[in-house]
């Protein structure tokens, strides 16, 4: 009777069947999109960050290392606390505190951990560790800090702090997130990609209540962080910390580097800070401490604070006078007072003479030489040519731009070119009588200590320099630094000019620095003076030792303390004969150098 | 030959075949639903749902045995008392039963444990059969159709008290199996115009395009026709009528309890509240379309796993075997389900009396409702309303009462011989 009613029915079937097929094709394969929320729903990308690399010094000591600090976290849901009293002293938290920590993890999620104190120290840490397992729904959750075993060398290693926004525009490679740490300063920012080491992503699932149940897969997809590599730095901790000893209470710069290698043993930026106070919760309040310190203790002297040469030029100047062949070892100027002032010694004077004895008016007069070589008829015109072309001799000294220190912020302090006096007084309307302050390293000139004590190096190498640089290798392999710390930069000035230079350094320390002989050890120097406008003169040394076979070059400034033979030579000194000697024999002196409160 | 041979060469295997393979599917996805990879358990522990389902899976077969070995005729000879034992058992359920979530739906001691609203499904069944069989029944009469509708309404009306709409709304499946008896096709045309013009009351914003595109389609049928005055009037009333009802349906789900209100709205519109009503059927689709084609593989589900889905081992188990099994998986339980389905429509086509045509038309008409019901529920195709796929879903009762109904079809199907000598 109702042939045609079973049939509607299969047909019913088969089309509720097809409905059902077709919209399950159209949300599982035609839409991807519940896919991501699956994922968004279930897994959880952690971050797992590497350990930072170490910085040890040249002879191995540990300058930086991480600390493990440690927060203590708490699962709400699964806390019970029976003696609120006991906790808080074991704890040592007020019972403020603890109720403000559980109300906000209570608030943040019931299952989900959230931090109750922040930042134990290992030595607290140790003091709790017992009493942990006594409180369910508290655990500890490492992390690492940088620290520094001994708090020195702090601008040159720099600091860590969460990236700036700036930054993270910049990281055009998404490799940071949103509160990552990077070196921001010293050695940690220059050497950054070196250090961070690659960070780990693992693949977490949590559950509707966002509890961890297990990584993705077994793990599959989980990278494991890669420690950054461990960097050897140039600096010889002993060294630095003597130099920041004999500079406390000082201001001022000390750089000594190896000359045949340009690796800077000691780099002293005084007064300085503890590099631990940047490290950890304490970094914010302490930054501001130090940046509004009036001493400026976050600024690196030795590559930013930028002085006239003073005397010390005069080294630079009968070198670049005997390359022209402006100057033999044989000529000889009076020394006139009318021109410029002078100390009392003989007159008239040879080149060996005028370095020996620092004489002004040789250096007027020789420098006019330079200068004025009668190519022009102009006189006008015959001082920028003659200027131009001694300054090219003057740049391959290292100076007049930064040398290319491994640091960021390095000055380059400023030799004067023709197009600087044009600027000032008009083109055509100066001449030599306008520039010749620069013939005794004053005037429009600025180098920083850095440069000074490449100089040195220069002086000590007879002709050539390595940039300096504070990572001699990386994880052990010293071919992994920077191509330019491996090349042999040469002044442009013939080796055997410099035996006179030498020679005639090492008798000036018995004219103008008598202090900083030492015994058994040649050491060739040059004070100097750097003019303050605004107060005492800064006293300036410069160095190399021992004079056969140089093993440290030196520079020192020690601001604020007058004529370059006091406090300069006696510290620079003092650095030679503690890095070649391994100690100091000379307690006198040392007492008169830590006495001498020249601020 | 001997009758017992008769008996058991009669036995429909492609039926049982299927109902096998969908109940050992559905046991392995208890054990997906239920797995956790960090205390993975074995499938066959008791401390785990998939252990004691194994247990209940145990108890059907010997159901299974106890109705094959049954004579025949005790269904048809108990029908009435078996459908009145459990009007009795589910009106005592409210009084005796254990309250979950302010349902009393369950009576039992103990862990023991039954649901009399699941068994009076099949009670129903024999009933109905029972009833229809007499030679006199015609369902063309009014009188007939009221006396049918009344044995399927009691017990409809006894669970909406418990209450438990979802289960309720499963004895209207029975119209399927009155459709097939020859119930006016007229009732049949007006429920689903009916249905169809609530389903745009509810999902059309405004009632005003109702409105428009209502009078339209009178204007239509108007200008179509032979213009007499009666039938213009008539439809015009017919209009009014439908625009009148939309309002008012409007008006009543204002009124209704909020939560019920919001499932309404969560079908036309899931994410219109995520994370509250739209909670279960957006995680369900998550799940289930994260799947993808060939799924994530067994027991690598997330989302069912990690309690994403509620109810992910009961009425929401469909969702495991879509996050795990994809498109394929979904695909191949569907078409296991609809071949089920079209099987017993072939078998009870060829039963030569009338009881066991009627009482298998009623079991698929049940299966069908589930099964339509409950994935349309998990796709967002359907508001959720809590009824469990049959075999597949976790718990005793859906399982067993599942199992009587179809395998006591089996059983008749088994002897239609000897039932058409006795129709004779």
């Amino acid at each position: 009777m109702n042939d045609q009613r079973p049939i509607t029915i299969i047909i019913a079937i088969i089309l509720v069947g097809a409905v059902l097929l077709t919209k399950l094709f159209l949300i599982q394969v035609a839409d991807d999109s519940f896919l991501k929320r699956a994922e968004r729903n279930a897994i959880q990308r952690v971050v797992d960050h590497p350990y930072r690399g170490l910085v040890n010094d040249r002879k191995g000591n540990i300058m930086v290392y991480n600390n493990p600090i440690f927060d203590l976290m708490i699962i709400p849901k699964e806390f019970s606390v029976k003696d609120t009293t006991r906790f808080c002293e074991i704890f040592q938290i007020s019972k403020e505190e603890l109720i403000e920590g559980y109300t906000a993890a209570r608030k943040y999620s019931y299952v989900k951990p959230s931090p109750l104190i922040k930042q134990i120290s290992t030595s607290e840490f140790a003091k709790i560790q017992d009493y942990l397992i006594d409180y369910p729904g508290l655990f500890v959750m490492t992390r690492a800090v940088r620290s520094y075993p001994q708090p020195s060398a702090a601008n040159a290693l720099g600091y860590i702090g969460e990236i700036s926004a700036a930054q993270l525009e910049r990281d055009t490679l998404k490799y940071y997130r949103q509160g990552d740490y990077v070196g921001l300063s010293g050695i940690e920012g220059f050497y950054e990609k070196e250090l961070r080491g690659v960070k780990g992503v693992k693949y977490k699932m949590v559950n509707v209540r966002g509890v961890d149940k297990g990584s993705f897969k077994s793990g599959e997809y989980d990278t494991a962080s890669v420690a950054g590599h461990n960097l050897t730095s140039t600096i010889d901790l002993a060294l630095q910390q003597y130099g920041e000893k004999l500079m406390e209470g000082k201001k001022g710069s000390v750089v000594a580097i190896e000359p045949k290698t340009g690796e800077i043993l000691a780099i002293i930026s005084a007064p300085s800070y503890d590099p631990n106070v940047l490290t950890g919760s304490k970094f914010g309040s302490n930054y501001l401490l130090l940046n509004r310190d009036e001493s400026k203790p976050l600024f690196n002297r030795p590559i930013m604070a930028m002085y006239p040469p003073g005397s010390i030029f005069k080294i630079v100047q009968s070198l670049v006078g005997l390359q022209m062949g402006v100057l033999t070892p044989n000529t000889t100027y009076a020394c006139n007072r009318s021109l410029v002032a002078c100390h009392n010694h003989s007159s008239p004077v040879n080149l060996f003479g005028a370095i020996r004895n620092s004489c002004n008016p040789y250096y007027h007069q020789a420098y006019r030489a330079m200068i004025n070589r009668e190519v022009s008829s102009s006189t006008f015109k015959d001082t920028e040519i003659g200027l131009n072309a001694w300054r090219e001799y003057v740049l391959k000294f290292g100076l007049g731009s930064p040398l290319g220190v491994d640091l960021f912020n390095e000055k380059g302090g400023s030799i004067p070119s023709s197009a600087l006096y044009d600027r000032v007084y008009g083109p055509g309307r100066w001449k030599y009588s306008t520039i010749y302050s620069l013939s005794i390293g004053q005037g429009e000139m600025l180098v920083t200590p850095l440069q000074m004590a490449n100089l040195a190096a220069i002086f000590a190498n007879k002709g050539y320099y390595y940039v300096p640089h504070l990572v001699k290798a990386i994880d052990g392999d010293n071919r992994r630094i920077p191509e330019k710390y491996r090349t042999k930069m040469e002044v442009g000035v013939d080796a055997h000019h410099f035996d006179m230079v030498q020679d005639a350094m090492a008798e000036a320390i018995y004219g103008t620095a008598a202090r900083a002989a030492i015994k058994d050890i040649t050491i060739a120097g040059k004070t100097g003076t750097a003019q303050n406008p605004q107060g005492e003169d800064h006293s300036v040394f410069i160095a190399f030792a021992p004079k056969e076979d140089p093993k440290i070059a030196i520079a020192v400034y020690v601001e604020n303390a007058g004529w370059g033979g006091r406090a300069a030579a006696s510290t620079a000194s003092l650095m030679i004969e503690k890095y070649i000697r391994g100690e100091v024999t000379r307690p006198s002196l040392e007492e008169y150098v830590l006495a001498g409160k020249f601020m | 030959m001997r009758q017992d041979d008769l008996y058991i060469n009669k036995i429909d295997w492609v039926t049982i075949c299927i109902y096998v393979v969908l109940v050992i599917i559905g046991w392995f996805n208890i054990y997906a639903a239920v797995y956790d990879e960090q205390f993975p358990k074995s499938i066959f522990d008791l401390s785990i749902n998939s252990g004691q389902q194994l247990l209940r899976i145990g108890a059907a077969f010997l159901i299974i045995l106890l109705i094959m070995v049954a004579d025949y005729r005790v269904f048809d000879n108990l029908a009435w008392i078996l459908y009145i034992a459990f009007l009795v058992l589910l009106i005592i359920t409210p009084f005796i039963g254990k309250e979950v979530n302010g349902q009393i739906l369950s009576i039992g001691f103990g862990s023991f444990r039954i649901q009399p609203s699941e068994f009076a499904k099949f009670t129903t069944a024999l009933a109905l059969a029972k009833y229809m069989e007499r030679p006199s029944f015609d369902l063309s009469q009014m009188k007939h159709q009221f006396q049918a509708l009344a044995i399927i309404m009691i017990p409809i009306i006894l669970i909406m008290l418990q209450p438990d709409t979802g289960t309720a709304m499963v004895y209207f499946a029975f119209f399927i199996m009155l459709y097939r008896e020859g119930m006016p096709q007229r009732y049949y045309v007006l429920a689903l115009t009916f249905i169809a013009i609530s389903l745009l009351a509810l999902g059309i914003e405004n009632n005003l395009y109702l409105v428009i595109g209502v009078g339209a389609v009178i204007l239509i049928l108007i200008l179509m026709g032979k213009k007499k005055l009666s039938r213009i009037i008539s439809f015009v009333l017919l209009g009014t009528v439908i625009v009148a009802y939309s309002y008012s349906l409007d008006y009543v789900v204002s009124k209704l309890p909020e939560h019920q209100q919001n499932r309404i709205m969560v079908l036309f519109n899931p994410d219109l509240d995520p994370l509250g009503a739209g909670w279960n059927v957006t995680q369900s689709k998550i799940a289930i379309g994260s799947g993808g084609f060939l799924g994530k593989g067994y027991l690598e589900g997330t989302q069912t796993k990690f309690d994403f889905v509620p109810e992910q081992h009961t009425d929401f188990i469909f969702c495991t075997l879509g996050e795990e099994f994809g498109w394929v998986g979904s695909s191949v339980v569907i078409i296991l389900f609809c071949a089920l389905l079209i099987r017993l429509v072939m078998l009870a086509e060829r039963q030569k009396n009338r009881f066991s045509r009627v009482y298998g038309y009623c079991v698929i008409s049940i299966l069908f409702f589930h099964f339509m019901v409950n994935i349309a529920m998990t796709i967002g195709l359907f508001p959720v309303v809590g009824i469990p796929l049959p075999f597949f879903s976790y718990g005793g009762s859906s399982l067993w009462s599942f199992t009587i109904l179809l395998f006591i079809f089996i059983k008749l199907d088994s002897h239609r011989i000897q039932l058409l000598g006795r129709m004779g």
